[in-house]
């Protein structure tokens, strides 16, 4: 859908001159392809676009668009984009992050961001680990989890981001993975078309410190029998043969069941627009983490208003109700006395 | 409904009078306070106010602890101080009388409400006699009034119920003491039916006249008081006036600095004593298109509005000390980015949550140094409430000029004190727009022959880099915490580009020295005319302009000097501290001007310094400064401590 008046663009048009420089073999590279090829069929322009990304392997990625962009600090990147894309409607605002940006020092920002429904297309990269300090455990990391800092095994019982989110009442939560360009373009596709807050976990395998990590689910043959592609108004099967489903269970919990034994009629039929998201939620608990069947795709997409939005028809409405500001009469608005 | 009375008391006219009113958090002082000033401004008075209240919506009911306080200053002069001691307290029970007798000097007149002096409250108060039978109050003329009573009896007619009736004794007080000074009583009362207008209200409305009106009869038909009191208008330079506070005058600034500018405001906040009336002043005027936006914490306030600057609004963040340490990052950031961002800082008594609702000045080191690696901002300090307005416009001039984030500081004495204040005529206020200049080119030809955008180019005279704002086509460019090469903005880490750039970045600020008024010296002999420099900055500026006057008045010669300007200093600053022998420098804190300045021109100066939640008083300054210049006078002289600061009490 490309509009006439913006100029066509290519892949090279939105990389900047920078050398990247993550590590060879990185997930990371191939989720800046996607983007850079999404760009030019989006009909996005590139001055009208920033990435403000905190700080990780991944927060690098706006040195690598040739678009504007800020390389701010730990974890407030939804913080400074808040500000960003509340002044500035006009533009179209992402955010790239990690785990531990997102969800360990930032989680504040990531949450409130959700909740507010600020209109940002957010990117989190999730490795389930700390690759730019060198290996130590995130909040995404599986329990146990043996690293630099936990040399007897992390205590900490793991996030998963799509419930985070969901919790929040993100008005848009997807997750994808780095293995599949085209999924990943359609997900981030729609996340930008999405307007309000928009959260696209991505799992992202960093080779260096938690190689295969989601080997479990993402490996090509594993692909068919352990994700669980969500399409709206479809029922939720997987499998080779689509022979696996879900269904709503009695007391509300998302159970994966054998389509034959139930029958077809029983499996849920995927909805994300449902203003509730408690079904999302269901959905987005069938795995703890990437070791069992993981739903992936966009678990909701509802209509919100979103709080630039909001705020834009506070002025509008100040400004209809009280003329323009004039300052001379805000001096004055106080009890005067004049002394001659 | 009764109408006050006026049947003539002989009329004692003084210069000046100090008054406090002191009370239970909840028995409503502050509006009283916030009254008798307006009334006092209209009627055409001088004057400063001290509010000083505990940090706890409503502290433990009738203990010391619990005290609110008000005290206002009215004179037919110019004054710069509310006053050391009150002239009249105004207790409403026993714990306010016992925390503010201290503050009374011989001759003080007390007015009590005897009404709250029942043993209950005289033991939650602490006493173990009544103080109006011990004899402890022989030196003060004390009045005692029924207010409780006389206002329950007052306000029946408006059908109020006995307890909401009894807290309208405040504005039987303020009925009274306006009675005894001779105020107006129509503006308070015209504020009633507005401040409590409509059909849901008219029993409070009603029942807060009453006692008003009550109050100021009591005073005209009770014959216990032998005079009526009149405090003159002062000969204020002409103008239009009103009354500010230093927090409604930083909203304003923010507002008028938009403007200037022709820029929207962005305020990104969260609430904090005694910060938080700004973001409340500047929420009421979107129709300026002005956003602000309540952040879920001082970081996000401050990162939003980082990223608005770098929009193309003028983003803007208030708070007070704790919150001024979380936003320590976020401020390097701004100074890597070299984006424009003011930052106000309301300062208060720290460390930590330290007593949020008194006054300090502890934040100065912080603000020019309290940052990792080699940081450096502009800071700037208001001197009184109304000189907030012009700082807030001083400190946007230089952070969009330099594309550098600005400190701004306050404090809790100019954020809740008010003064008449002469309204600026818009049209003179600087046009700030010129400043702006954002980049609309490319602004480098590379060897290719191809022309670039480089985000750090900068302008040779002022080191301000260029700035362009998104939606701009061609000049897409990225920044950054990480180092940048000079120039191109690019990410580096080569060593002699770091120290380039860290040399700029020093520079581009000390630079601003150039660009800023010279520190204004108040020597009536001319420079090095006296033997004793006072250097005071921010909000100590009445109480030391007040001491220097009363000093010269008695024939001993001392200068003045206030600054606003605190990094860079103004140019001129050096030459003035060592023009004098001695050089005193008073300070709510331990001693953080002083030292910068010891450092910056290795001058002896010494300081005079006090940290009790309390601004200082004229006569704190005024003995020192007589001290201060005996002992150069008796050869014993600054010097006998070997440099060592002789802290004075």
């Amino acid at each position: 859908m490309t509009d006439l008046a913006v100029p066509v663009t290519t892949r090279k048009d939105w990389s900047s001159d920078q050398e990247v420089r993550w590590c060879p073999g990185c997930g990371d590279y191939s989720i800046l392809t996607a983007v850079q090829l999404l760009m030019p069929e989006l009909g996005a322009k590139r001055e009208d676009t920033v990435f403000v990304s905190g700080i990780g392997c991944s927060s690098r990625f706006p040195y690598y668009m040739n678009t504007y962009g800020i390389h701010s600090i730990h974890g407030r990147a939804p913080a400074l984009a808040t500000g960003l894309a509340v002044v500035r409607p006009d533009l179209h605002v992402w955010v790239i992050t990690g785990d531990g940006d997102a969800l360990s020092i930032g989680g504040n920002h990531l949450l409130h961001a959700l909740r507010r429904n600020v209109n940002i297309t957010i990117i989190l990269f999730n490795n389930q680990i700390y690759g730019l300090t060198k290996g130590q455990y995130s909040p995404t990391s599986e329990a146990g989890k043996v690293t630099k800092s936990t040399p007897f095994g992390s205590l900490d019982y793991p996030y998963n981001p799509v419930s985070l989110a969901l919790g929040a009442e993100a008005s848009f939560v997807a997750r994808t993975h780095d293995l599949d360009r085209k999924h990943m373009m359609e997900v981030f596709r729609r996340a930008y078309e999405h307007k309000g807050a928009a959260l696209v976990e991505v799992y992202q395998n960093c080779n260096v410190f938690n190689d295969g990590a989601f080997e479990t689910i993402t490996a090509k043959d594993n692909r068919a029998s352990m994700l669980v592609p969500l399409e709206h108004g479809k029922p939720v099967r997987f499998g080779p043969d689509g022979e696996k489903g879900v269904i709503i269970a009695e007391n509300g919990s998302a159970v994966i069941v054998d389509v034959a034994e139930v029958g077809e009629e029983r499996i849920l039929v995927h909805d994300e627009s449902r203003p509730d998201p408690s079904l999302a939620f269901a959905l987005s608990r069938l795995a703890t983490g990437p070791y069992s069947p993981t739903p992936i795709g966009v678990l909701r997409a509802v209509d919100r208003p979103d709080y630039g939005s909001l705020a834009q028809d506070q002025l509008v409405a100040a400004a209809a109700r009280k003329g323009p500001g004039d300052l001379a009469a805000l001096l004055r608005s106080g009890t005067t006395w004049t002394v001659e | 409904m009764a109408d006050v009375v006026t049947k003539g008391h002989p009329l004692t006219t003084l210069d000046r009078v100090v008054i406090r009113f002191a009370g239970d958090s909840g028995d409503g002082m502050q509006l009283v306070g916030d009254r008798f000033t307006a009334s006092s401004g209209l009627f055409g008075n001088d004057l400063a106010t001290l509010p000083d209240f505990p940090a706890e919506i409503r502290a433990p009911a009738g203990t010391v602890a619990g005290v609110s306080a008000f005290q206002i200053h009215i004179s037919d002069h110019d004054i710069f101080t509310p006053g050391d001691h009150p002239d009249v307290l105004v207790a409403m029970n026993p714990a306010a009388l016992k925390a503010h007798i201290v503050d009374l000097q011989p001759g003080a007149l007390l007015l009590l409400n005897s009404d709250a002096f029942d043993d209950r409250a005289l033991q939650k108060a602490g006493y173990l006699t009544d103080p109006r039978s011990d004899r402890s109050m022989d030196a003060f003329n004390v009045y005692e009034v029924p207010m409780t009573s006389l206002t329950l009896e007052a306000v029946k007619p408006s059908g109020t119920k006995a307890r909401d009736a009894e807290r309208s004794k405040n504005f039987f007080a303020l009925g009274l003491v306006s009675w005894m000074y001779s105020r107006p009583p129509e503006p308070t009362l015209d504020w009633i039916n507005k401040r409590f207008a409509g059909d849901d209200r008219a029993m409070v409305r009603e029942a807060n006249s009453l006692a008003f009106k009550a109050g100021w009869n009591f005073g005209e038909t009770a014959e216990i008081f032998q005079s009526q009191y009149e405090v003159k208008p002062a000969k204020l330079p002409a103008g239009t006036y009103t009354n500010i506070s230093g927090n409604t005058a930083l909203a304003w600034g923010i507002v008028a600095a938009g403007h200037l500018a022709k820029l929207p405001v962005f305020l990104g906040s969260y609430p904090i004593t005694p910060a938080s009336d700004i973001l409340h002043e500047l929420s009421k005027h979107k129709n300026f298109g002005i956003r602000t936006f309540q952040a879920e914490d001082e970081i996000a306030g401050v990162s939003a509005a980082l990223g608005a600057s770098y929009a193309g609004s003028l983003g803007v963040t208030t708070t007070s000390g704790p919150g001024l340490d979380l936003k320590t990052e976020a401020l390097g950031l701004a100074i890597s980015l070299e984006l424009p961002l003011l930052v106000i800082d309301v300062q208060r008594g720290g460390p930590s949550t330290g007593l949020p609702t008194k006054t300090e000045q502890g934040d100065l080191l912080q603000a020019v140094y309290g940052r990792h690696g080699e940081a450096p901002l502009p800071v700037v300090a208001a001197i009184t409430p109304g000189d907030c307005f012009y700082m807030a416009i001083e400190a946007v001039r230089i952070a969009l000029k330099y594309r550098t984030p600005v400190i701004l500081l306050s404090d809790g004495y100019l954020a809740n004190g008010a003064e008449p204040w002469p309204i600026p005529d818009v049209e003179q206020l600087a046009d700030l727009s010129a400043e702006l200049n954002f980049a609309t080119e490319p602004n480098k030809v590379m060897a290719d022959g191809s022309a670039v955008f480089w985000p750090y180019l900068r302008d040779p005279e002022t080191l301000a880099r260029p700035w362009a704002l998104p939606g701009t086509p061609g000049l897409m460019h990225r920044i950054g915490g990480l180092e940048k090469a000079d120039g191109s903005g690019n990410v580096s880490y080569d060593p002699v580009n770091h120290e380039l750039m860290v040399r700029l970045r020093a520079q581009k600020v000390a630079g601003i020295a150039g660009d800023i008024p010279p520190v204004e010296l108040d020597d009536p002999d001319g420079l090095g005319g006296a033997e004793l420099l006072v250097l005071g900055w921010g909000s100590t500026y009445g109480a030391i302009q007040a001491a220097a006057r009363a000093v010269r008045g008695s024939g001993r010669r001392v200068a003045h000097a206030q600054l606003r300007h605190l990094n860079p200093f103004p140019a001129n600053l050096g030459q003035i501290v060592k023009a004098y022998e001695s050089v005193l420098v008073p300070e709510v804190n331990l001693g953080q001007l002083r030292k910068i300045v010891r450092s910056d021109f290795l001058v002896d100066a010494q300081g005079l310094n006090k940290v009790n939640g309390l601004p200082f008083r004229r006569v704190d300054i005024e003995l020192a400064i007589i001290s201060q210049l005996d002992a150069l006078h008796h050869g014993a002289g600054r010097r006998q401590n070997n440099g060592h600061s002789e802290e004075q009490k």
